[in-house]
């Protein structure tokens, strides 16, 4: 196999990997402001529909993914709402916000399912984009994949070397001490909500305006849960999102690869590779559970209420 | 959408062969027609999988809908059910029948055991159902010959290809998959001896971000025409940004591959349902198992690119005037399978029964059969 083909491969994977990259990092920073936001899989599809419908009417695939972004937003605010002021519980609010982004998507998307879209540019970033190897693996892809890598880097530098990360991360571990300190515990996980909203949204709109740009009702298809995964998978460690997401989105290409190839493997069992490959990952981490037990945000799926 | 004509195809193309024979006869008049009393106009009841949309296998079923009304007017009276879950079907096809539906559309695999369930409590309507394998007195079942199509899509492939090697992106280990590649195999060794077939199995009907990511890994490893089994656009749209050919799958994909698309498979339901609801209007209705092809018109061929040599679209038209009249034989011999073992013999070839459950791939298919 010549280097043309690996380098092709790889930036596949690069390009795979954005929608989970995007949704997880959204995720993470919800997670550690101590809220479990099932909903990424909804999230991601109202963000998806929400921006074909503007790329489409508009023409412009820009606007595509700031619509998606947006509606993402709203939708991360609605969780921020139902689980923060009325403090409903969280896991069920998740499950419920993607039934309903299921619905919602699929609703608004009606009439726009078969409608063709021209899908964003690829912008090959000026003297990167030249590089032997690394040039056409990382740097000639559209926006959002370069969006995804340096959120991963924003996120990690905002979490450990901010005040309002600081802030975020201890509202996570342990909201009443925050609040008697006078942290603003409800803002902030508002705040962390739509923020992470905001990234299935995007993510969402970056399947439906660039990686397969189309709408069709279902066409998520489960990443938003594999994003959900690789926040656990990545112990709330926001570098660690890119092994996570790289190594699935390797072998998920990978097998496909090997098939094309001609190489006499199993098709469900290499249908299966990514799957086992984040499992064998998560038994390797936790094979120290005081480590998970460290990186878990400790408050976690619980909900706050300030007594006065 | 995933579930949409449902992993028990399988199921279909195994016990198909041994199903279609016996049907109870009790209930039909001697003339073999079941009778029903009937209301004017016909009011027709279709149940989709999906939501329609604008592309895919329920849209196809949309379009036949349609034509059917334009063609029958006023005689017939025409509702259809769209994104109904399997979980929902028995409830909608009870509520058709029982708000005056005499004739029922179920389009869908998985929809056979519900509608013969409703069937058996609703002996005065009549019910139809897609690509299953069951029939009872008032249920019959329809399929299409995919397979003609994607054999004249061989003939095109080998023409135009010059990497000699073609991608295929395949759903599931069923005959109706075996037999679209084999034919696609078939077309393809009589245009262009020399070239082969990449197969790439997703394991799904419907998931654009594989379906893409298949194309892609097909496209490094060196094809450069593209043909799916699988319902989503989205290999055509990785054929039209590489510059290279792809063949449609259901739905005509211009749209998404104006330069990319060669030609294709393109259902047609049309003709059928009309056909269908003037029997049961007529009274000569009864319950069979129709597989129907280019000559039915259940299937189509996409048209041509006008990238296609003369020469070639030529061929396909002849071909497929010879598959309509019934002189030309698919899956004649010599047939090898893909270890060089001599499956057909010249002369020979492959039984209907055969091809319900062929289960192998012919010579020149690169990637396992399963």
């Amino acid at each position: 196999m010549n280097n043309a083909v690996w380098i092709s491969l790889l930036a596949g994977v690069v390009v795979a990997a954005t929608p989970l990259l995007l949704a997880a990092a959204g995720e993470l920073v919800c997670e550690r402001a101590g809220l479990l936001n099932l909903g990424v899989e909804g999230m991601m599809a109202v963000g998806a529909v929400c921006g074909f419908i503007a790329a489409f009417t508009s023409g412009n695939a820009y606007l595509g993914l700031l619509a998606g972004l947006v509606a993402g937003l709203l939708c991360g605010l609605l969780f921020a709402w139902l689980t923060v002021q009325l403090m409903a519980d969280q896991v069920a609010t998740g499950l419920a916000l993607t039934i309903l982004g299921h619905g919602l998507s699929g609703f608004i998307g009606h009439g726009y399912a078969g409608d063709s879209i021209t899908g964003l540019p690829a912008l090959p970033l000026p003297g990167l984009s030249d590089l032997p190897v690394l040039g056409p693996i990382l740097f000639q892809h559209t926006l959002p994949v370069y969006v995804a890598l340096a959120l991963v880097f924003g996120v990690h530098w905002f979490l450990s070397r901010t005040r309002a990360g600081l802030t975020l991360r201890s509202v996570g571990e342990d909201p009443k001490v925050s609040y008697s300190l006078g942290l603003r515990v409800n803002a902030t996980r508002y705040a962390a909500a739509a923020f992470g909203g905001a990234m299935a949204g995007f993510a969402g709109a970056f399947l439906s305006t660039s990686y397969t740009p189309m709408w069709a009702e279902g066409m998520v298809a489960g990443q938003g849960w594999i994003a959900v995964g690789l926040v656990v998978f990545a112990t709330w460690r926001p570098l660690r999102l890119l092994v996570g997401a790289w190594l699935f989105a390797g072998v998920g290409i990978g097998q496909l690869f090997s098939q094309a190839a001609g190489l006499d493997l199993n098709t469900y069992l290499l249908s299966a590779l990514p799957y086992l490959a984040v499992v064998v990952a998560l038994v390797l981490i936790s094979r120290d559970p005081l480590r998970i037990r460290l990186n878990t945000p400790a408050s976690l799926g619980r909900p706050f209420r300030a007594e006065t | 959408m995933s579930t949409r004509r449902d992993f028990l195809k399988t199921a279909a193309g195994l016990a198909a062969a041994s199903a279609m024979g016996g049907l109870p006869m009790s209930a039909m008049a001697a003339d073999g027609y079941y009778k029903i009393p009937l209301k004017k106009p016909l009011k027709i009841g279709f149940v989709y999988i999906d939501p329609i949309g604008n592309i895919g296998w329920s849209y196809q079923h949309e379009l036949g809908r349609k034509h059917m009304q334009e063609v029958l007017g006023d005689q017939v009276q025409s509702v259809a059910v769209e994104n109904v879950a399997d979980a929902r079907a028995e409830a909608v096809f009870r509520q058709l029948a029982s708000s005056g539906h005499q004739l029922i559309f179920t389009t869908s695999f998985s929809f056979m055991n519900p509608t013969l369930k409703v069937a058996k409590e609703f002996p005065n309507v009549i019910f139809e159902q897609a690509t299953g394998f069951k029939t009872a007195p008032n249920m019959g079942n329809y399929n299409g010959r995919f397979y003609e199509a994607q054999y004249l899509s061989g003939l095109v492939a080998g023409a135009m290809t010059k990497s000699n090697k073609i991608g295929f992106i395949l759903p599931f280990p069923i005959p109706e998959v075996y037999r679209v590649v084999d034919a696609f195999t078939i077309g393809l060794h009589e245009t262009n001896p020399k070239a082969t077939v990449s197969t790439v199995w997703v394991n799904t009907w419907y998931d654009p971000g594989k379906e893409r990511e298949a194309a892609q890994t097909l496209v490094a490893s060196g094809v450069d025409v593209i043909a799916t089994h699988t319902d989503s656009p989205a290999p055509m749209q990785v054929a039209e940004s590489h510059g290279i050919y792809a063949i449609a799958q259901d739905s005509n994909q211009i749209k998404y591959g104006p330069k990319a698309q060669l030609t294709g498979v393109i259902d047609n339901w049309g003709p059928y349902y009309v056909e269908t609801a003037r029997r049961v209007l007529e009274g000569r209705w009864k319950p069979e198992s129709t597989w129907g092809g280019l000559k039915s018109g259940i299937v189509q061929l996409a048209p041509l690119s006008p990238a296609v040599p003369k020469d070639i679209a030529d061929l396909v038209m002849k071909r497929k005037a010879e598959i309509e009249n019934g002189t030309f034989n698919i899956f004649t011999g010599p047939l090898y399978d893909q270890s060089g073992k001599l499956k057909v013999p010249a002369g020979k070839s492959l039984s209907e029964g055969e091809l319900l459950g062929l289960q192998w791939f012919v010579k020149g298919v690169e990637g396992k059969a399963s």
